[in-house]
C-alpha cells in the first residue's frame, strides 16, 4: 500500500511567505523609483539598478562561499535592501560605484554577518547608508539640482542643488519650495525620499496587502509633527513649521519603509507606537540639535537597538489570566 | 482576539446523512474516551448483541463501551489504533442485526423526559456518552457539577469551524428537534436557565433551522457567531458567548459554564430516551479531489479502510495524508486498518499538493504568530526558547495556556512548524512541573 505522510496538525497553511512579503514591499517601492526617475533623470535608475544587483551579488557570495549555505536570493530581501539603501543616497555620477560600497556594508555587515535575514538587528539599508555618510560625507552630501519632469540632461552633476534642510541651515526658511512642490518630490534630497506622494502610494498598498500597520508610520510622522509643531510655535524664527519637517528629508521614506521593517521593529502594536514615537522624536532632537542636518536614519537605528527590549515589555494581552 | 480565516472547503455539506452498512468484522477500542481504559466484561466466543455492554467503567474518569454489533467476540487482544498505537480492544465477528429488546428503534420522536437531574446523569453514565467535539470527556462527569461551583449557562457548540467537516452541520439539517429535546435534558440535568448554541454565521441554513425549532422549546437560544476560526475552542465560544474568560489552568465549570458539542446532544437525547448507547457517529468521508463526498452514520468500530472503499472505492494516486478530524487540528492517521472511536468526526483526504509542508526559512520576526494566537502568547519566543532547551521559560511565558488550535504555524510566512515545537514544550514544562511535586 501508499505510504501515507503524517505530521501534527495543521495540515493546511495559508498561503503566506517570505518571498511573497518582500516582493510585495519591492512593488510598493516602485512609484517612488519611477517620480525619482522623472525629477533626476537616469542616474536614479542607474544607482537604484547598481546597487541591487550589488546586493543580491554579495548575498549570493557570501551564502556561496563563506556561509556555505543554499542561497535565498530569490526571497526578494536583498532586492529590498539594495533598493532602501539607493533610494537613500543623491542621485549623483559618484554614487554609481559608492552605492557598491555600501551594498557590500549592508548586505555582509548589516544582514549576513549576523545570519542572514530576520536575524539582524539594525536595518541593512541604513547601516550601509550611514556608513556611507560618515565614509563619503562630501558626495553624500553633494545633491543634485532637481529637474523638470522631462530631464535635459543624463548626468546631473555640474548642477548642484541643496536639500530644503540644507537651505534652512544656510538661508533661512525664506529660500524653501512650496508645500505642494515637497509634496509630490519637486525638491533637492536623497532621490528616493522626495516624493511623499509616491512613498505614500506604496504604504497604502503595504497597508491593503497587510504587510505594514498603521501604527509605526502614524506614531513616528505624528510625533515629529506634534514636537516640531511645538517647537514652532515656542520659536517661529529658529524652528522649522510642522508641515515642512514631515515633507522634507526621510521622515516620509523612512516612516513607511524602513521603521516599519519587520525584523528589525517591535511585534506588538504598543510596541510599534513606542518604537514610532521614539523615532520621531530622535528624529527631530537630531535635526535641530545634531551636527547633521538629517536625523531620520540614526533615529530608526538606535530604535532598532531597543527593538529587543520593547518586544519584552510590551507583551501581547494574555486571553487567561 | 487573534484567530485566522482559512479557506472552509465545506464541500460535503449538500450530502445527507446515509446509514452505513454493518461490515463484516468490527474492533472496540477500551480507550475510546479520556481517562483509563474500560475493562473488558465478555470473554472469547461470547455472544454479543447491538448495544449490549462489553467494556465496563471501572475507574473515575471513564467510560463504558458497548458492542456496536451483534455477532461473536473472536479475540480480546491489543490493536493499532489509526495512530499507530497499542490500545487493548475487542475484536467482533458480525452475524445479522440483532439490537437489545430495551433500545427504542421506532423513528418517532420521544418527547417527555420525566427523569431527575441525577437519573439523567446516571443514564448517561450508563449509556458510556462522551464529548463528541473532539476530546471525548466522560458526559456523567461533565453534567455531575463539584460541590461548591454552580452552573450558570449551557453552552452547545455547533460552530463547526474546522474547514471541511460537515457532520454538526447536517446533524441540525437533519435532527433539530431531537437535538432540542437533547439540550432540554441537558438543561434540567445543570439546572440552568438558558442554553445557548452557538453557530458561526457562514452557515445560515442551520441557523435558520435551528432557530425555528428552539422556538418551540424553553430556554434555547442560537446565538450567530463571527466567522473565525477557532470560534469553536472552547475557551473562545465562552467568551463570545457569555463575555467571561476562563483562566490559565481552569475548567468552564469555574467560570459557571458546561460546554456541549452539537452532536453529543444528539447522542444525549437517543441515550436517555431511546436507551441507545453510544455506539455510532456522524461522520464526514471529505476530500477536495475526492469523487464523491459523503456524511455517514458508522458503527464505532468499524476500519478506516472499510468506510473509504465503500464510500470512494479506493483512495486517489495522489493522496497525501488522510486526517481523523479537520484540517487545523486533526490527526494524521499512519494505519487505515485501524478501526474508528466514539467521537471520531471524519475521513479527511488531503492531496499530495497541500500535504507537504513548505520549506521552513529564517523567522522575520513579522509577529503573525502572535497576532494570530488566540490565547494571546508568542509563539516565535517559545520556538527560539524551546530549540535552546529553556522549558521553564516558556513555562513563564504561559506555554499550557496553549490550544494547539494551530493559527501560528498556518500564518508563519517563514513556514516554521511552531506548533511542533509548542507541542515539545508544553511536554517538557508539565514534566519539570510534575517532578517539583514529587
Amino acid at each position: 500500500m501508499k505510504l501515507l505522510n503524517i505530521s501534527g496538525s495543521p495540515h493546511v497553511h495559508s498561503d503566506e511567505s517570505t518571498k511573497r512579503i518582500m516582493w510585495r514591499v519591492n512593488m510598493a517601492l516602485i512609484p517612488a523609483l519611477i517620480v525619482a526617475t522623472l525629477y533626476f533623470g537616469v542616474n536614479a535608475l542607474l544607482v537604484s539598478i547598481i546597487s541591487v544587483a550589488a546586493c543580491v551579488l554579495f548575498q549570493w557570495l557570501i551564502e556561496k562561499f563563506i556561509m556555505k549555505v543554499p542561497t535565498t536570493i530569490s526571497d526578494g530581501s536583498a532586492v529590498v535592501t539594495g533598493l532602501l539603501l539607493a533610494f537613500n543616497v543623491p542621485a549623483t555620477a559618484s554614487m554609481l560605484w559608492i552605492v557598491v560600497i555600501g551594498a557590500l556594508v549592508a548586505i555582509g555587515l548589516g544582514k549576513m554577518a549576523f545570519g542572514g535575514l530576520g536575524k539582524n538587528p539594525f536595518n541593512p539599508a541604513l547601516v550601509g547608508r550611514v556608513f556611507l555618510l560618515i565614509s563619503f560625507p562630501v558626495q553624500m552630501t553633494t545633491w543634485p539640482k532637481v529637474g523638470g519632469i522631462f530631464p535635459t540632461r543624463l548626468f546631473t552633476d555640474a548642477d548642484s542643488g541643496a536639500t530644503p534642510l540644507g537651505i534652512i541651515k544656510e538661508h533661512g526658511t525664506e529660500a524653501l519650495p512650496q508645500a505642494w512642490e515637497m509634496f509630490v518630490g519637486h525638491m533637492g534630497g536623497s532621490f528616493g525620499e522626495v516624493s511623499a506622494l509616491a512613498i505614500l502610494i506604496g504604504a497604502i498598498y503595504l497597508l491593503c496587502r497587510k504587510i505594514i500597520t498603521w501604527h509605526i508610520p502614524v506614531a513616528f510622522i505624528g510625533t515629529a509633527f506634534v514636537f516640531s509643531g511645538i517647537l514652532y510655535l515656542c520659536n517661529g524664527e529658529q524652528f522649522i513649521d510642522p508641515v515642512t519637517t514631515i515633507l522634507t528629508g526621510g521622515i516620509m521614506l523612512g516612516a513607511c519603509f524602513m521603521a516599519t521593517d519587520m525584523v528589525t521593529s517591535p511585534m506588538s502594536k504598543v510596541g510599534q507606537l513606542i518604537f514610532g514615537f521614539g523615532c520621531g522624536l530622535l528624529t527631530i532632537i537630531i535635526r535641530n540639535w545634531g551636527a547633521y542636518p538629517e536625523g531620520v536614519s540614526f533615529a530608526i537605528l538606535l530604535m532598532n537597538s531597543v527593538t529587543p527590549l520593547i518586544n519584552r515589555w510590551c507583551k501581547p494581552a494574555r486571553f487567561a489570566k | 482576539m487573534g484567530g485566522v480565516h482559512p479557506h472552509d472547503n465545506k464541500i460535503s455539506t449538500e450530502a445527507a446523512i446515509e446509514q452505513f452498512p454493518v461490515p463484516a468484522q468490527v474492533v472496540v477500542l477500551m480507550n475510546q474516551h479520556l481517562g483509563a481504559p474500560a475493562t473488558p466484561i465478555v470473554a472469547k466466543g461470547d455472544k454479543v448483541k447491538v448495544g449490549q455492554l462489553i467494556g465496563e467503567a471501572q475507574a473515575f474518569m471513564c467510560a463504558n463501551v458497548h458492542s456496536p454489533v451483534s455477532g461473536t467476540v473472536s479475540k480480546i487482544d491489543i490493536c493499532k489504533d489509526p495512530f499507530g498505537l497499542a490500545k487493548p480492544a475487542i475484536y467482533i465477528d458480525v452475524e445479522g442485526d440483532e439490537w437489545m429488546e430495551t433500545i427504542d428503534r421506532t423513528p418517532d420522536i420521544k418527547r417527555e423526559c420525566n427523569l431527575e437531574p441525577k437519573q439523567i446523569v446516571d443514564k448517561l453514565k450508563e449509556m458510556g456518552i462522551v464529548g463528541l467535539g473532539g476530546a471525548t470527556f466522560p458526559a456523567h462527569i461533565k453534567y455531575s457539577v463539584p460541590e461548591g461551583k454552580k452552573a450558570e449557562y449551557l453552552i452547545i457548540n455547533a460552530v463547526e469551524c474546522e474547514p471541511y467537516l460537515t457532520s454538526d452541520h447536517r446533524v441540525m439539517l437533519e435532527h433539530a428537534e431531537e437535538i432540542c429535546i437533547g439540550i432540554s435534558i441537558l438543561r434540567k440535568a445543570l439546572g440552568v436557565p438558558n442554553a445557548y448554541i452557538g453557530i458561526e454565521n457562514n452557515k445560515p441554513e442551520p441557523i435558520r433551522v435551528m432557530r425555528e425549532m428552539a422556538a418551540k422549546f424553553e430556554g434555547i437560544i442560537v446565538e450567530p457567531l463571527k466567522l473565525k476560526y477557532p470560534q469553536g475552542a472552547e475557551k473562545q465560544l465562552i467568551n463570545a458567548i457569555t463575555g467571561r474568560r476562563v483562566p490559565s489552568g481552569k475548567l468552564p465549570i469555574d467560570v459557571g459554564c458546561v460546554v456541549s458539542n452539537v452532536g453529543t446532544t444528539f447522542a444525549v437525547y437517543e441515550a436517555i430516551q431511546k436507551n441507545k448507547p453510544l455506539i455510532e457517529n456522524i461522520l464526514t468521508v471529505t476530500g477536495k479531489k475526492l469523487p464523491s463526498q459523503h456524511n455517514y452514520q458508522v458503527r464505532i468500530g468499524v476500519s478506516y479502510n472499510d468506510i473509504i472503499k465503500h464510500s470512494i472505492g479506493e483512495l486517489p494516486e495522489t493522496t497525501g495524508k488522510v486526517i481523523s478530524g479537520g484540517p487545523m487540528m486533526g490527526k494524521a492517521m499512519c494505519n487505515l486498518d485501524g478501526p474508528t472511536v466514539k467521537g471520531a468526526s471524519s475521513v479527511l483526504v488531503i492531496d499530495e499538493s497541500e500535504a507537504v509542508r513548505a520549506k521552513e526559512s529564517n523567522c522575520i520576526r513579522c509577529g503573525k504568530c502572535m497576532h494570530a494566537c488566540p490565547m494571546g502568547l508568542e509563539p516565535y519566543l517559545f520556538s527560539a526558547l524551546i530549540k535552546n532547551g529553556r522549558y521553564e521559560e516558556a513555562g513563564a511565558h504561559n506555554i499550557l495556556d496553549c490550544i494547539e488550535c494551530g493559527c501560528c504555524f498556518f500564518s508563519c510566512p517563514a513556514n516554521k512548524p511552531l506548533l511542533d515545537e509548542v507541542r515539545l514544550g508544553k511536554n517538557k514544562y508539565r514534566g519539570i512541573l510534575a517532578a517539583k511535586k514529587k
